[in-house]
């Protein structure tokens, strides 16, 4: 038995290492984009548009286009998402029908994003003549994100009560009133979880908007929803990627990733708080 | 009757985080005999039987004060080695739980974990296992077949067979029947009562008939304390307490 | 004026609509990238396209052979999953079975959180930290190869990988790991014998998922694979992955050429690609529903 002991003893050593890791490979490149990205930053790092052909100046076109491409894709994902969730957990019964909905909601979420990318330039840019836009990298990303959007959606809902859902219809209130006044409140912090998850999915994502969205370089702030934009995640690509300039574009480059990263992490963090607070709550 | 002592309890209080779940209970359980434990929900009584095999030290934030001793042994010394303790001690759930495993690699889960892998030696304790749990007959010939595909009650009587085949002292039943119906626990009752020349068995019950119909000892829990132990006979004819005597003529819990 | 059945009946209808939204997004997917990608048979058949050895969509006459970048993604996939499960199912059993609810509770949401760094992020990190280390601990030319993206694409998959294994483990019904225990074994024998093989389908569909993962990544890979369109024969050598590949010449591709459809024909191979090992993942975790812990 002492034999057993040591076995375990070893082998728990080995998941302990295994954790750490992880952990610490992906701390350590917080740590080293943190480190070497701090000092880039400042005010005019952060309000400025690129100058000297993206040698010098700031990354604020970017963090605007970001901003519009992200927003864009909420308001076009989240009630999209919302009312299929609905369905899938209010009206639907059980069937062929939903585990076909199922299933492609599960594909669409398998879909790699360089395809994204390409249904958007070859339907909004090209068959709908939307051209590189805002509006058509925003309707990529919004598809992008909606099986996220829809499965936290579909969570909340599933959490709530039946009791609440029987209380509201036995005063008579009918299925749609149910729903909104009974069901949905209660499940709104769940659906923001996946919302703001969505956003930081949308906001970090490069390979759906280099062909719908993105330019490379404009000083010039969007006007219209025709408009291209700079984003951020694209702007440090071509920074990084541009042969040119690269030893002197360096501490732009951390620059960029670093607040990029920082967006990124700091919009998933929201979510994670409100989540884990939600799941740490004694339910109803 | 001191000789005869298998366990010893003394002075044991038991804590869930900052709740008392029981309160200093000493109890003293004789060797090859059937000890009962009664009382309402939510009594302490389960807490109690699993202290006996440590199963609570699963539970994070537990905390313990008092004495058990098995065999003279403190179990809750520093130097107790758990597995071998749990070894001593088996341990019959309240739901049947088999692995969704094969009936034979089910009860050849404990040997083989401790060691066993001659085939034929196994196949030996897998058989006797059986046979002492009364299920041999039953599934003899389907050995290689899934245990979830048994009825709740040779599920538990299956369970049973895999305490058993790991040659424990002491069983500790979990409420073992309370999810079977009538012919299956009479099938456990007559069970127990068999298996009490050999081992010792510490038995929870909420059901008082059973109690009376299976254990030589009986003890009633009440709100964490241990309101009384004594002779089965002695306690369902005259018990001593108006606490327990309420409890059995069913005017509470 | 609609009777009250009939709204919501019709509202029902509505959201029907919505959910189906889905499906024909991943239609519409299917129909626009057959679309543009089936023209490309016209030039060179199916079975040359998938297995032709050599890629030169600008030459003439150009060659449209998608092998090396097939073996391209293979190789970094590979590499990729030999990283993250070991690692990843590693550190799942540490979570579910060995950790404290303490340190369980504080890493789970780390490991989300590292689940949502953008992959441009990992790639600008391959390639200013590991690439240099990779060329000096070895000696090349390049620190761009197949082995640097294998080990971005390795950290990036695990969180995947750690999330789906850790759920897994952790619906395995307490029941069993208590049977077990009170047969007096060892925490590590129980996680073992009894909730790894009882959580089996679910581990295996984490590993599945996180193989998509890594087979679809495109910024990371783009920037840290070196983009040699060759087929590699050791995992030192630089490599172009299918997704890098599409996202690098299509910026350059004349709309509407053969170089163009070429192009979305790769993301068709590579949509079918992901599309089954989704469905062999959905089939696998489903499966193991259906029949219940009956069979192991």
């Amino acid at each position: 038995m002492k034999r057993q002991q040591i076995y375990q003893q070893v082998a728990f050593g080995g998941l302990r290492l295994s954790t750490l890791t992880i952990i610490s490979v992906l701390g350590l490149i917080i740590w080293f984009l943190g480190k070497e990205g701090v000092s880039a930053l400042s005010w005019e790092f952060l309000t400025q548009a690129p100058r000297n052909g993206m040698t010098e100046g700031g990354i604020f076109p970017a963090l605007v286009g970001t901003l519009c491409l992200t927003l864009g894709a909420i308001i076009f994902a989240l009630p999209l998402g919302v009312f299929a969730a609905i369905y899938l957990t209010e009206y639907a019964k059980q069937g062929r029908l939903v585990r076909i909905i199922r299933l492609g909601i599960n594909n669409l979420a398998g879909v790699p994003s360089v395809v994204f990318g390409l249904f958007g330039l070859a339907m909004f840019v090209e068959y709908l003549n939307f051209g590189p836009s805002i509006l058509a990298g925003s309707l990529t990303l919004g598809i992008l994100i909606l099986p996220t959007i829809i499965r936290a959606s579909e969570e909340a809902l599933l959490a709530i009560p039946q009791t609440f859902r029987e209380a509201s219809l036995a005063l008579g209130a009918s299925k749609w009133h149910t729903i909104y006044k009974a069901v949905l409140p209660p499940a709104i912090p769940g659906i923001l979880t996946g919302t703001i998850l969505g956003i930081g999915r949308a906001a970090g994502e490069t390979a759906p908007i280099i062909f719908t969205a993105a330019c490379f370089y404009t000083a010039r702030l969007p006007h219209s929803i025709f408009d291209q934009v700079m984003a951020l995640p694209f702007h440090l690509y071509v920074l990084a990627t541009e042969g040119t300039h690269f030893e002197k574009t360096l501490p732009l480059q951390y620059g960029t990733a670093l607040v990029l990263l920082g967006l990124v992490l700091g919009i998933n963090l929201i979510a994670v708080i409100i989540r884990t607070r939600l799941r740490r709550k004694i339910r109803w | 009757m001191a000789n005869n002592t298998k366990i010893m309890v003394e002075n044991l209080i038991f804590y869930y985080g900052n709740d008392k779940a029981l309160e200093d209970v000493s109890m003293l359980i004789q060797e090859n005999k059937i000890t009962a434990l009664i009382g309402p929900s939510g009594c302490g009584k389960s807490t109690f039987l699993r202290v006996l095999n440590r199963m609570n030290d699963l539970i994070p934030g537990t905390k313990l004060k008092g004495k058990v001793l098995i065999d003279g042994y403190d179990i809750y010394s520093n130097t107790t080695d758990v597995v071998e303790l749990r070894k001593k001690v088996g341990m019959v759930f309240q739901k049947s739980n088999p692995f969704p495993k094969s009936i034979f690699d089910n009860v050849a889960y404990g040997p083989r974990a401790h060691g066993i892998r001659d085939k034929a030696r196994l196949t030996n304790i897998v058989e006797e296992s059986l046979e002492k749990a009364a299920i041999w007959d039953e599934v003899k010939d389907k050995l290689k077949q899934s245990a979830m595909e048994l009825s709740g009650g040779q599920q538990q009587r299956l369970c049973i067979a895999r305490a058993l085949a790991i040659n424990p002292e002491i069983i500790l039943m979990d409420e073992p029947a309370s999810a079977l119906d009538p012919i299956s626990t009479a099938k456990i009752e007559e069970l127990i009562r068999v298996l009490k020349e050999k081992y010792t068995i510490v038995i929870v019950t909420h059901n008082m008939q059973q109690a009376a119909r299976v254990s030589d000892y009986t003890g009633f829990f009440l709100l964490g304390e241990l309101i009384e132990f004594s002779d089965t006979n002695k306690i369902f004819t005259s018990p001593q307490d108006s606490r327990t005597e309420d409890y059995i003529t069913g005017r509470f819990g | 004026m609609i009777s009250r059945k009939g709204k919501d009946l019709l509202i029902q209808n509505l959201f029907l609509f919505f959910a189906s939204i889905s499906i024909l997004v991943l239609f519409l997917i299917m129909a626009f990238l057959f679309k543009e990608g089936l023209p490309i048979i016209e030039v060179v058949s199916p079975l040359r396209f998938l297995f032709g050895k050599s890629w030169y969509p600008t030459y003439e006459p150009p060659e449209f052979g998608i092998l090396p970048l097939i073996m391209g993604s293979v190789a970094v996939t590979l590499g990729a999953i030999t990283i993250a499960i070991p690692l990843g199912v590693a550190t799942a059993i540490y979570l579910s079975e060995v950790a404290n609810l303490r340190v369980k509770e504080l890493l789970k949401p780390v490991i989300e959180l590292l689940a949502g760094v953008p992959s441009v992020v990992y790639g600008f990190f391959g390639l200013v930290v590991v690439a240099p280390w990779i060329q000096d601990l070895f000696d090349l030319p390049t620190g761009l190869t197949a082995l640097t993206a294998s080990i971005m694409l390795g950290i990036m998959a695990s969180p995947t990988v750690i999330s789906i294994s850790e759920d897994a483990l952790s619906s395995v019904p307490i029941s069993y790991r208590e049977a077990s225990l009170a047969l007096g074994t060892t925490k590590w024998h129980t996680a073992i014998s009894v909730t790894v093989p009882a959580a089996l389908s679910g581990i295996c569909t984490a590993c599945i998922l996180g193989m998509a993962r890594a087979i679809e990544e495109t910024m990371t890979v783009l920037m840290v694979a070196g983009g040699a369109a060759i087929i590699p024969t050791t995992l030192l050598q630089p490599v172009r992955p299918m997704t890098a590949n599409i996202i690098a010449e299509m910026g350059e591709a004349v709309h509407g050429s053969e170089h163009f459809h070429a192009l979305f024909a790769i993301a068709v191979v590579l949509f079918f690609i992901t599309l089954a090992l989704n469905l062999l993942a959905d089939y696998i975790s489903h499966r193991f529903k259906e029949t219940g812990s009956a069979t192991l």
